[in-house]
């Protein structure tokens, strides 16, 4: 059994240590909103946040995680800080495909969690993991940066 | 702004940024099967035996014996194999597919099964190709008498490569069978499409089978096609086996075996009397690859589009889509224009430099206006908004200014400017529409006063749901909560063609729009009402016809320029993008965001093909770049200045004026990139990608020279 903390919760898994965190997200804990774009690290639509830090859930092992706390969209969701990334994102319509947005979401929790106020280079360089194929990241861009000065004091 | 284009929250919003949305790959059913193709790995073979090992309980092999209907696709031709029967044609056909209920044994049986091949020499290049798959002609004026008479004759050849949507989904279906039907369901761009290929496959009567869009991670011409072969395969497979069948392509597969951009090599040759271009006799080739799939469509395009937006009164195009043995190529945005406008574009800009005047200059003096023939002897119906679009670009980027003062540079950092004009022409090509599509959409009223939007076209991340409803409400004049579109369904909705083409919205959005209208008049509250509209050709067009390739091949175009900047670091070869900036007409924008948001990311994969999407075979007809560490598509920091606007032109007969959108962003960033690259560089250009390995063998040419 691997236990870990899980969008809050304390879970336990029967994964075995060699397992992706991702398929165990998706396939044990049915949380559908990590994606899987590559598997190799490269594309970014499976971030998750793992002890407060943007990682590729596709190059995670379970048996790292034992101890851990990981947040997905759907764990992120319920926060204030979403609402207010959402209210941006939806103002500059920054949502195509969506594919790339759970884990576009969830990079920009933490380009604005570290700083607060980030230029849009800052910004780029924090998405520059997360691959978009649709928007061609101005609108991404802009709308975590409407965020973080909607959001101020939240973060 | 017109009031129809201020934007609204997207009607797919919530669910996908919530990650509540189900792509087909979220999808879980009882009994669900997994599958797996097994593929030749040989670029032309017969295949002489296949030895399959003993199967565990609840596992399948399914292979062209178990196709009950037609083993072809249907698709134009209907030349794919669903399964390949003796031959295969190149590295990636499907042979069979294994599916059973854990991927793991699957993958295990796969690896166990033994096939003999009988290896013959395969044509990887398309200029050794004997089969020529389409062959398309036309001409006006006496391109012979001009090319006789001419003072010189310039003749150059231009090369562009594949290019891969890298959707960031991949191909998905899931089949599955019910009530003696067939449903079918996954991310795909035209239901009907997969429909008609379906019931051929399974030899079913249309009423029979069912398609289901789930919600589309990207698709950009990658589903277009594509899918019905997947779909056709993984419906034989749940006849087979009685249950549903889920198959996801990895990455990999995704990259190596799924239809792209025709890669193409077109040559010109420009007659020029008293410094007057007098005629262009232009060769077109496409490389199709193994099976012919959309590739005269695609053809068709690109032809139409190969000398650019100018006024060339003798003209001859001939055209070629040829057979390789290599990964079928198919639809991707913009649909063999970008190809042929890197082609004239680069053309006009070598001739200005040889005749010794500048490139926008001589642009400039050959470009359309309303009223002006088009290539295959239509007519430019409408405004051609260029002149206020260049006068724009030079406001914005100073480009007439800076490419003059970057054509002497010296030291290790060199900068250079380039721009490009184009058009794509708004629907599908030719009589399609008229002859082939007729396009039906519906909107339903129920009795709570809600409506609900009835077409096939599938939003695919464009926005459609949103445009639609937006048209729709607007027209009735009721609240956009209260109009609701849901993913195209075949058992609900009827056949709006296929969501391709920069049609969707200007062709499908017209219909709703006459729907609406109707609606209206008719509005009876608390009852249930339905009205239904079919497409009609506009009175003002003149009929295409596709034996003389004569005639008006679109009914309105959307027009563009774009200008690219780029420093070039001459000592790496590297290049940074320091500015692109596109103006846009796309009639009236029916939601500004969403209208920003097409030609950003449009305009973003436009630099991404001509900079560093790099996609290659080696000898053995393997496609080697096969990851998205391996081919590169820019990321966030690559274009931090990248800057589109949209002028406005309305288009009489599109839906609150609006025109096709989708694919222009695409079809003018190559040239405009790989002419600044010329400007910085000194040096006549003529391929895309144009990557840093490029720009190192230029370098060294220079320094050697
Ligand atoms: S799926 Fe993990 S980075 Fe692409
Ligand atoms: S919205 Fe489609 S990949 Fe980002």
């Amino acid at each position: 059994m691997i236990n870990f903390i899980l969008n809050g919760q304390e879970v336990a898994s029967h994964a075995k240590v060699n397992d992706r965190l991702l398929d165990i997200l998706r396939t044990e804990f049915r949380l559908t909103g990590v994606k899987c774009g590559c598997k190799e690290g490269e594309c970014g639509a499976c971030s998750v946040i793992l002890n407060g830090r943007l990682v590729n859930s596709c190059l995670v092992a379970m048996g790292s995680i034992e101890g851990s706390t990981v947040m997905t969209i759907e764990g992120y969701c319920e926060t204030e800080r979403f609402t207010v990334l959402d209210k941006a994102y939806a103002a500059v319509s920054a949502v195509q495909c969506g594919f790339c947005i759970p884990g576009m979401m969830l990079a920009s929790e933490c380009i604005l969690a570290k700083n607060p106020n980030p230029t849009d280079a800052e910004i780029r360089e924090g998405i520059s993991g997360n691959l978009c194929r649709c928007t061609g990241y101005n609108a991404i861009v802009e709308a975590i940066g409407i965020a973080a000065k909607e959001g101020q004091g939240l973060w | 702004m017109e009031a129809i284009s201020k934007s609204t929250k997207k009607k797919d919003h919530e669910a996908k940024i919530s990650g509540r949305a189900l792509y087909v790959d979220d999808h879980v059913m009882d009994g669900m099967l997994y599958g797996r193709l097994l593929r030749s790995n040989k670029a032309r073979a017969r295949v002489v035996n296949i030895l399959l090992p003993e199967l565990p309980d609840g596992y399948y092999v399914v292979d062209k014996n178990d196709v009950a209907g037609i083993n072809r696709v249907h698709i134009v031709l209907d030349d794919t194999p669903v399964f390949a029967e003796e031959n295969v044609e190149y590295v990636g056909e499907p042979i069979l597919m294994v599916v059973g209920p854990e991927l793991k044994p699957v993958e295990r049986i796969l690896h166990e099964i033994v096939i003999t091949y009988e290896e013959q020499v395969p044509v990887l290049d398309m200029r050794k190709s004997d089969t020529v798959f389409f062959n398309y002609n036309y001409a006006k004026g006496d391109i012979d008498q001009v090319m006789r008479e001419a003072d010189q004759v310039f003749v150059e050849t231009f090369q562009t490569g594949y290019q891969e949507q890298a959707y960031l989904e991949t191909q998905g279906i899931i089949a599955y069978p019910h009530d003696g039907r067939m449903t079918v369901r996954g991310s795909l761009q035209c239901p009907y499409y997969v429909h008609g290929a379906v019931a051929k496959a399974l030899g079913y009567e249309a009423q029979a089978i069912q398609v289901i869009q789930d919600v589309t991670g990207g698709g950009f011409g990658g589903k277009e096609a594509f899918p019905s072969i997947l779909a056709c395969q993984t419906a034989v497979a749940a006849k087979k086996a009685n249950k549903p069948v889920k198959v996801v392509f990895d990455r990999r597969e995704d990259m190596e075996f799924t239809s792209k951009r025709h890669p193409s090599v077109c040559t010109y040759k420009v007659a020029v009397k008293n410094g007057e271009i007098t005629g262009m006799d232009i060769e077109v080739l496409f490389n199709s690859g193994a099976y012919t799939t959309l590739s005269p469509v695609v053809l068709q395009r690109g032809l139409i589009c190969a000398n650019g937006v100018y006024r060339i009164e003798n003209l001859r195009v001939t055209g070629r889509a040829v057979k390789t043995n290599t990964v079928p190529t198919g639809a991707y945005r913009g649909f063999g224009a970008p190809q042929t406008f890197f082609a004239v574009e680069m053309m006009m800009d070598h001739l200005a430099k040889k005749l010794g005047i500048d490139s926008l200059e001589l642009k400039e003096k050959y470009m359309v206006r309303q009223g002006d023939e088009t290539s295959t002897s239509g007519k430019y119906h409408f405004h051609v908004p260029l002149p206020e679009m260049i006068k724009r670009i030079d406001e914005l980027t100073d480009y007439r200014e800076k490419r003059k003062c970057y054509q002497q540079q010296t030291g290790r950092y060199r900068k250079g400017i380039g721009l490009s004009m184009f058009f794509h022409g708004c629907g599908f090509t030719g009589s399609g529409e008229r002859d082939m599509i007729k396009a039906v959409a519906k909107i339903r009223k129920n009795a709570d006063d809600t409506v609900e939007v009835l077409a096939s076209n599938s939003d695919i991340g464009q926005g459609l749901k949103t445009t639609f409803c937006k048209i729709v409400a607007d027209t009735l004049g009721i609240a956009y909560d209260q109009v609701y579109i849901d993913n195209p369904d075949t058992d609900r909705v009827p056949d709006s063609g296929p969501t391709v083409a920069s049609r969707s919205l200007m062709t499908v959005g017209g219909l709703l729009q006459r729907a609406a209208a109707k609606l209206k008049q008719e509005w009876k509250t608390g009852q249930e009402q339905i009205v239904e509209e079919h497409f009609v050709e506009p009175d003002f067009v003149i009929p295409f016809n596709l034996k003389e390739f004569k005639g008006d091949a679109y009914p309105t175009y959307s027009w563009s320029v774009n200008a690219i900047e780029v420093e070039v670091d001459t000592l790496t070869a590297t290049t940074k993008v320091l500015g692109a900036w596109g103006i846009f007409d796309v009639g009236v924008p029916i939601d500004l965001n969403i209208i920003q948001g097409q030609m950003q990311g449009g305009f973003l994969q436009g630099i991404g093909y001509a900079s560093m999407e790099q996609m290659d075979y080696n000898d053995k007809g393997i496609i080697r770049n096969n990851s998205l560490s391996d081919y590169i598509i820019p990321t966030a920091v690559d274009v931090p200045n990248l800057i589109t606007e949209i002028i406005n032109n309305p288009y009489t007969h599109g839906p609150y004026g609006a025109k096709g959108a989708g694919e222009l962003p695409l079809v003018g960033a190559a040239p405009a990139y790989v002419e600044a690259m010329e400007n910085a560089l000194g040096a006549d250009l003529n391929k895309v990608p144009f990557t840093p390995e490029d720009t190192m063998r230029i370098l060294q040419g220079a320094d050697q020279g």
